[in-house]
């Protein structure tokens, strides 16, 4: 009995201690993609501050959600998430704003600030962070670019087998639209017959949909010429090895990709975690990031200290004409986006 | 306190169960009746499953991969267990378990990862195919069905090699005595003795098996290339972008229904005191 007690007590104090741990002062809590997680770009921060930033990957906006509504309130301090998505998060009651004067919004590529998705109320409670472009990644080698300026090239025969497509549904079906002429920011379920024939006609090429890691290494291998969805994310890194990868924007243009980073309203540490934004969108932070191992991309900051041999194979210099003729990603409804990921589950579906 | 003896004793039990079967279960099924957004509970989200002919065809695609899985596994599964139970030398028997289990030891995502090399264009056999001259082309193995259920194979002929080995062992030679001293030749006294007597082995397997495979997510998405869904697949695109936990509950709730009937369907073989 006397043993029941003491274990009894133990556990009591066990969970007391837990509860009432505080939050390390020395430690940064981030939920983040995979690209923040290169000790490359995490480093500096830590030395500088003489902190550990924890970090915790997830993929998928309605997953990161869910994984901060099963923790308690101040577990994170920061969160990378789609631009488009970041209303949801300030709608939650997420994220806090943060102040504008010390972040270098002027130096950010003006098409990238999407200040109709990172401010709600004239507050600023995100900053786009790194961006790029869904579009066609090829090799090289393999497939004359010149074959690829139209996105209808996709859908003939002789491409059968030999294509990949990004398993996200927002992005490639924005590429659908562009394929028939609508604009992405304009997508009504009205589109979606089209949209779904074109996928339809992509599905009957493609070897595989695959997420990031999967459609890289499709393209890598050799077991696909071309990636639908594709763009520097997969062929930047993958340069100095593989020369031959590389992507083209259609003459219908391309997806621009981004992605964003917040403060959650509740931190502990927020003048940290505010430390830990500005570093990130340093020059030397969005050199870091933009060149990350797990995926490189174009840094939203214009002043990024990144090398010219990064730059050309970022095409740093291509940008104001990429920009110019990429649309934005769709940010549908509720509504639309289910209609939206139920045309998607019939393509993932067709034989 | 004598009659409280058994409620101590089962207590804790009792409890792990409610805590973290019971309320998780109705939570989820709570949850399967929400909509994502608006009005009240409603049985919306099954609706949707049983209108949408993408989302029924997931629960197509699973059964018939997994139903496809569970007797090849145990079609390669029982001569191997035989060759150990009855061939190998009874000193030798507990080494060549260990090595027929070995590839359990290593990460589930690896191996998967692994037969996706192996399976490439330029894998191992692809290559050996057109290397001795037997093809003129790659066969196109990765990322199809094929694919999900080699490796899904793989992995469970190794469960199901234990559960019949066991049941192979328990299994008195006075039996096998006995048919021959009436008459009964190898082949009938398998038939007629000891395959019904192995069954509950086979039976706990082939139901491990089944399970185990229907609600996997990692093989078929990676083996699979995505070029189908399946089940746990179309589960985790409910929850991936946009956090449909209410739609994804229902979709798991249909599935543990399948798993209940197939439970049922085969529970008078699931005599698992005789594994």
């Amino acid at each position: 009995m006397r043993t029941a007690r003491r274990l009894a007590c133990a556990l009591t104090l066990t969970a007391a201690a837990l509860a009432c741990h505080p939050a390390g002062a020395d430690e940064l809590n981030a939920l983040i993609w995979c690209d923040h997680a290169d000790p490359a770009l995490l480093q500096p921060f830590e030395e500088a501050h003489g902190v550990r930033v924890n970090v915790k990957e997830y993929e998928g906006t309605g997953a990161g959600l869910a994984i901060v509504e099963q923790s308690r309130p101040g577990d994170w301090d920061v969160m990378v998430i789609d631009s488009i998505d970041v209303r949801r998060g300030v709608e939650r009651g997420l994220f806090a704003p943060l102040p504008e004067d010390r972040l270098p919004l002027a130096d950010l590529f003006p098409e990238v600030r999407f200040d109709e998705h990172t401010t709600v109320a004239g507050k600023r409670y995100a900053i786009t962070e790194k961006f790029g472009y869904n579009t066609v990644g090829f090799n090289r080698t393999k497939v004359d670019p010149a074959e690829l300026r139209s996105l209808k090239a996709l859908l003939e025969p002789k491409y059968r087998g030999r294509l990949a497509i990004y398993d996200y549904y927002l992005p490639v079906m924005g590429m659908a639209a562009l394929a028939v002429g609508k604009r992405t920011s304009e997508l009504s379920a009205d589109d979606l017959p089209a949209i779904r024939d074109v996928l339809l006609g992509m599905k009957a090429n493609a070897r595989l949909v695959g997420e990031v890691a999967a459609s890289q290494t499709a393209l890598a291998t050799g077991e696909v010429d071309i990636l639908v969805g594709g763009g520097e994310w997969v062929t930047a890194g993958l340069a100095r090895e593989n020369p031959a990868l590389d992507f083209v924007i259609p003459d219908e243009g391309a997806v621009l990709w981004s992605q964003s980073l917040a403060m959650f309203a509740d931190s502990p540490r927020p003048e940290l975690a505010l430390e830990f934004i500005r570093y990130v969108m340093s020059p030397e932070g969005q050199a870091r990031l933009a060149t990350s191992s797990c995926y490189w991309g174009m840094p939203a900051n214009r002043q990024a200290a990144l090398t010219d041999e990064e730059k050309r194979i970022l095409r740093f210099a291509e940008q104001p004409a990429f920009l110019a003729r990429a649309q934005p990603y769709p940010a549908p409804d509720e509504a639309l986006d289910r209609q939206m990921q139920d045309v998607w589950t019939e393509m993932l579906q067709a034989r | 306190m004598s009659r409280l003896v058994p409620w101590l004793t089962v207590g804790p039990a009792v409890l792990w169960t409610l805590l973290f079967f019971i309320l998780p279960l109705v939570l989820m099924a709570w949850t399967s009746l929400q909509p994502l957004q608006g009005d009240g509970p409603g049985l919306g989200n099954y609706v949707a499953f049983f209108t949408n002919p993408s989302y029924w065809r997931a629960l197509v695609n699973s059964l018939e991969v997994t139903a496809l899985v569970t007797v090849l596994a145990v079609l390669l599964a029982y001569p191997f267990a035989w060759v150990l139970a009855e061939q190998v030398p009874e000193r030798w028997q507990r080494l060549a378990l260990v090595l027929a289990i070995l590839p359990f030891w290593t990460s589930y995502l690896v191996r998967s990862y692994s037969w996706l090399l192996v399976l490439a264009e330029q894998g191992v056999v692809n290559g050996a195919l057109v290397g001795a001259g037997l093809l003129s082309e790659p066969l196109r193995l990765a990322n199809t069905r094929a694919a999900t259920v080699i490796g899904f194979v793989h992995f469970f002929v190794m469960l199901l090699t234990l559960t019949i080995f066991a049941s192979l062992k328990q299994l008195s030679p006075s039996y096998r005595k006995a048919a021959a001293d009436l008459g009964a030749g190898p082949l009938r006294t398998f038939v007629y003795i000891v395959l019904p007597l192995t069954l509950p082995g086979i039976m706990v397997g082939a139901f491990l098996t089944f399970v185990l495979a229907i609600g996997d997510y990692v093989t078929p998405q990676i083996l699979g290339g995505n070029t189908e869904l399946l089940m746990p697949q179309l589960i985790m695109l409910q929850i991936g972008r946009r956090g449909d936990f209410p739609l994804a509950s229902a979709l798991s709730l249909i599935l543990m229904l399948v798993v209940t009937v197939a439970y049922l369907g085969c529970a008078r073989w699931l005599r698992l005191e005789r594994v």
